[in-house]
């Protein structure tokens, strides 16, 4: 690793909620490899340059969902972006739409109430398993590969909150439940093993959940696992009407 | 001012271990109060960048004597047969749980889950969810564990402390990382759950979260640490960043190859017989250093490396079954594995050993259990099988939640004011290093000599000499690091006191490590002295106790619980 060392220059967003009214800006000056994430510039400044930046990350293989921030304005995992698509200055911000905490650390506290509201686990009538029907001789139920298609894709999610911070309704709209929920909420609705539809879809049909959303289609964009969570809250708006539909005609089955 | 709450049971961790303990837990009684601490939120732990998949009987060509049989034989005999025959037993209960709670295990046409083949392991009882099975069963466990009111979360706690009185462990003393408050979070027993410390090393599949925390807890309160000699590389970690490239690469068919394009796997001998690729990962790597050394190995910026072979599999089967792998490979080195090769090296995965515990997660201290992979319960011995980790997580998991309930009912609520102001003289300690202005090492630099006497003391080869010069550099090191220089003074979300007291845990294990090696005079499992080539059951069939002196560990033995299967010559 001894070539020579091209220098970029980062500028930081800073914020001490004790010493700070408003974030500010702060720039390094660093010597970068070509190898390097955006991630590796972060923690070159955390190591050699500036001990007191805080910002979270862990894996470093995009798959911890720790490392979201704003780069240059777009959301985006620090650790799968590489330092080349930027020439000469990065700005490296907190994601947008979430209360700072600290520099580059957002709250996730809304989110993290947004995220159990859908009921994201299997709802069944008998929630034991060892009270679970249908369950063949091996203890498991039975799925089939296209039965696991429908709802694979809407499993993937990382919970890195780029997609909250890419979406204009929650920027106007905090309470949005927002494009996550609704995906890992439709996930265990197109699950086969679950019966827990009824209920999601009362929930979907509330307010601030799939009817506030206003098709920007910017959180498939910036989703950095393909969930599409676009698709899914689509998906969802459709059958919260169609459940509610059949609420209609078949009051017994509905919410 | 210390904060104080009071649950029945504390769990510290909240990977793949810890929430399965709390659901054992919280289902075994709801009307108890569980606290799961962390220090990341849970769906950050490191278990969710596990990727080949989870091990469990589940053909009818496999049965309880072959999955024991070949764990103990993974292990070098080092492992605990009683541990193990509980293992196999449970281990298809707990994934099919798993299953029943939404986990999203790959299918066959029948509908049932699929396996697949994984080193060392004599038939398919891998189950897998593509190759992102670390992921999907963390997520699976966060969120079935959301459905449970009684399990409290405090994420984002960094414990620095567990607090024992009367002999037994009643909670822990932990730093609130968004407020930089204090708090003695008491329990009538503590479960750990906090992983194992890859970050000691410098080339690591680890995240940068994997710093041995439970470990060094347990140490400090007394506890002993067994076989921490064994450290698992991986054979196929990408060179520079360390990134895993799963063990299913090969399951699936893959092929190692070196400079010459040979398959050194069925070319030259290296003792894994015909399982060529599926020969068990200490031995693999070996085969992969020694490659190196006979000039085989591709020259690269980051040192030496052979090479994965996946093209012959086609894009098809690559996008079915590693679809992650082919990520990996084109985001962190710029390879499509459908046309070329993944350059790979061994790197640093897993550690065998840990805090000791017993078949039953309990450790020798009263109200403290421990499970995966911060525990050693003598399930992998000198080495683990690939997949055995995943469902050892949750098979003590489980363990550790249902017994750590028992003792919580059969104990006293514990004398609260001791156990607070405990916790008080730890938070003045805390507080004392947070900027301190002072001292002389630094963080990052202490850090980086740690890692690179680990890497030259033990790595996959060791010598008698290297061992010793780590054991006195490490020490050293540790006593260097009770000296660190602060800067960020701030009370809000300061990571800068984190990977201080990161670093100050990893360092205590890093002497133990080596000061372990240094006395296994033999060759056994992940553990390979050039200077004693050999395994010597006369002398050295034991696990290694490590418990904590001011000078250094104080080593012990602990006798193997051997069983039905008798120690014999470990060859492929």
């Amino acid at each position: 690793m001894a070539e020579s060392k091209k220098m970029l220059r980062v500028e930081i967003s800073r914020f001490d909620p004790d010493r700070d009214e408003v974030p500010k800006t702060q720039e390094y000056e660093i010597p970068v490899q070509d190898d390097w994430k955006v991630l590796d510039a972060i923690n070159y400044i955390k190591d050699e340059v500036d001990p007191s930046i805080s910002h979270r990350w862990s894996c470093r293989m995009a798959v911890c969902g720790s490392c979201g921030m704003m780069l240059n304005g777009e959301p985006k995992l620090t650790c799968k972006t590489p330092l080349s698509d930027y020439d000469e200055t990065i700005k490296i911000e907190p994601l947008a739409n979430f209360p700072i905490v600290r520099d580059l650390v957002v709250d996730m506290d809304g989110f993290m109430d947004k995220f159990r509201k859908v009921k994201p686990w299997i709802v069944r009538a008998k929630a034991r398993a060892e009270d679970m029907e249908d369950l063949n001789e091996k203890g498991t139920f039975s799925q089939s590969p296209d039965q696991l298609a429908t709802f694979k894709q809407f499993s993937m999610c990382i919970n890195c909150l780029l997609c909250y911070a890419a979406c204009p309704v929650i920027a106007n709209e905090p309470e949005f439940i927002g494009p996550a929920a609704i995906a890992l909420g439709h996930r265990y609705n197109l699950d086969s093993r679950d019966e827990g539809q009824a209920e999601r879809n009362s929930i979907f049909r509330g307010e601030g959940t799939v009817f506030s959303c206003s098709f920007a289609n910017e959180c498939s964009e910036v989703c950095p696992k393909n969930v599409d969570p676009a698709a899914a809250v689509n998906q969802a708006k459709l059958a919260a009407v169609v459940d509610w539909a059949k609420g209609l005609v078949l009051p017994r089955e509905g919410a | 001012m210390v904060q104080v709450s009071r649950h029945d049971i504390v769990i510290v961790g909240g990977g793949g271990a810890g929430l399965r303990a709390a659901i054992a837990a919280a289902e075994a009684n709801p009307d108890l109060s569980i606290a799961l601490v962390s220090k990341v939120y849970p769906m950050r732990s490191h278990t969710v960048s596990a990727e080949g998949g989870a091990a469990a009987i589940a053909r009818d060509d496999d049965n309880e004597e072959l999955h024991g049989f070949d764990t103990v034989k993974g292990s070098d005999f080092l492992g605990d047969q009683d541990v193990i025959e509980y293992f196999v037993e449970n281990a298809p209960r707990e994934l099919a749980l798993l299953e029943n709670w939404g986990c999203p295990w790959s299918r066959n046409e029948d509908g049932s889950v699929s396996t697949r083949a994984f080193g060392g392991m004599s038939t398919k009882r891998t189950w897998y969810a593509t190759d992102k099975v670390g992921f999907h069963m963390l997520h699976a466990l966060f969120q079935h564990s959301l459905r449970f009111d009684n399990i409290v979360r405090y994420d984002e706690f960094f414990v620095t402390k567990l607090l024992v009185e009367d002999g037994r462990c009643q909670g822990v003393a932990a730093l609130e990382i968004r407020t930089g408050e204090f708090h003695a979070i008491l329990g009538r027993s503590v479960i750990l759950a906090t992983g194992g410390a890859g970050k000691i090393f410098p080339f690591t599949t680890n995240g940068t979260i994997k710093t041995g925390d439970g470990m060094a807890l347990a140490y400090q309160a007394g506890v002993a640490l067994k076989d921490m000699e064994f450290v698992q590389y991986h054979p196929t970690g990408l060179p520079g960043t360390g990134i895993l490239i799963t063990e299913a690469a090969r399951g699936e068919g893959g092929y190692l190859r070196n400079n010459k394009d040979e398959r050194f796997l069925v070319d030259y001998d290296y003792g894994v017989g015909d399982k060529a690729e599926l020969g068990p990962r200490d031995m693999v790597s070996r085969a992969i250093i020694q490659e190196f050394e006979a000039g085989r190995g591709f020259e690269g910026r980051y040192g030496k490396y052979c090479v994965v072979d996946l093209r012959h599999l086609g894009e098809k089967h690559i996008d079915a079954k590693l679809p992650f792998v082919r990520e990996l490979a084109k985001i962190y080195i710029g390879v499509d594995p459908v046309h070329e090769y993944i350059p790979i090296r061994p790197v640093v995965h897993y550690m065998m050993g840990g805090v000791d515990t017993d078949i039953n997660a309990a450790t020798e201290l009263p109200g403290l259990f421990a499970a995966g992979e911060v525990a050693c319960a003598s399930l992998n011995g000198a080495n683990r099988l690939g997949s055995n980790s995943l469902t050892e997580c949750l098979v003590f998991g489980a363990v550790a939640g249902r017994n750590a309930i028992e003792f919580a009912q059969g104990a006293g609520e514990g004398n609260s004011s001791a156990l607070v102001s405990q916790a008080e003289e730890e938070a003045a300690r805390v507080e004392a290093l947070r900027g301190n202005g002072r001292g002389n090492e630094k963080i990052a630099g202490l850090r980086h000599e740690m890692n690179s006497t680990m890497e030259a003391g033990c790595g996959v080869y060791r010598m008698q000499e290297s061992m010793q010069i780590a054991a006195t550099e490490t020490r050293s090191i540790r006593k260097r690091a009770a000296d660190l220089h602060l800067k960020d003074s701030s009370r809000v979300f300061n990571t800068e006191i984190v990977s201080a007291l990161e670093l100050q845990n990893m360092v205590e294990l890093a002497e133990v490590l080596a000061v372990s090696a240094a006395h296994r005079k033999e060759s056994r499992g992940a553990h390979t002295c050039r200077d004693y080539p050999t395994r010597d059951d006369q002398s050295f069939l034991y696990h290694t106790l490590a418990h904590r002196t001011d000078d250094g560990p104080r080593l012990g033995r602990k006798e193997v619980k051997l069983g039905h299967w008798e120690p014999q010559e470990r060859k492929y």
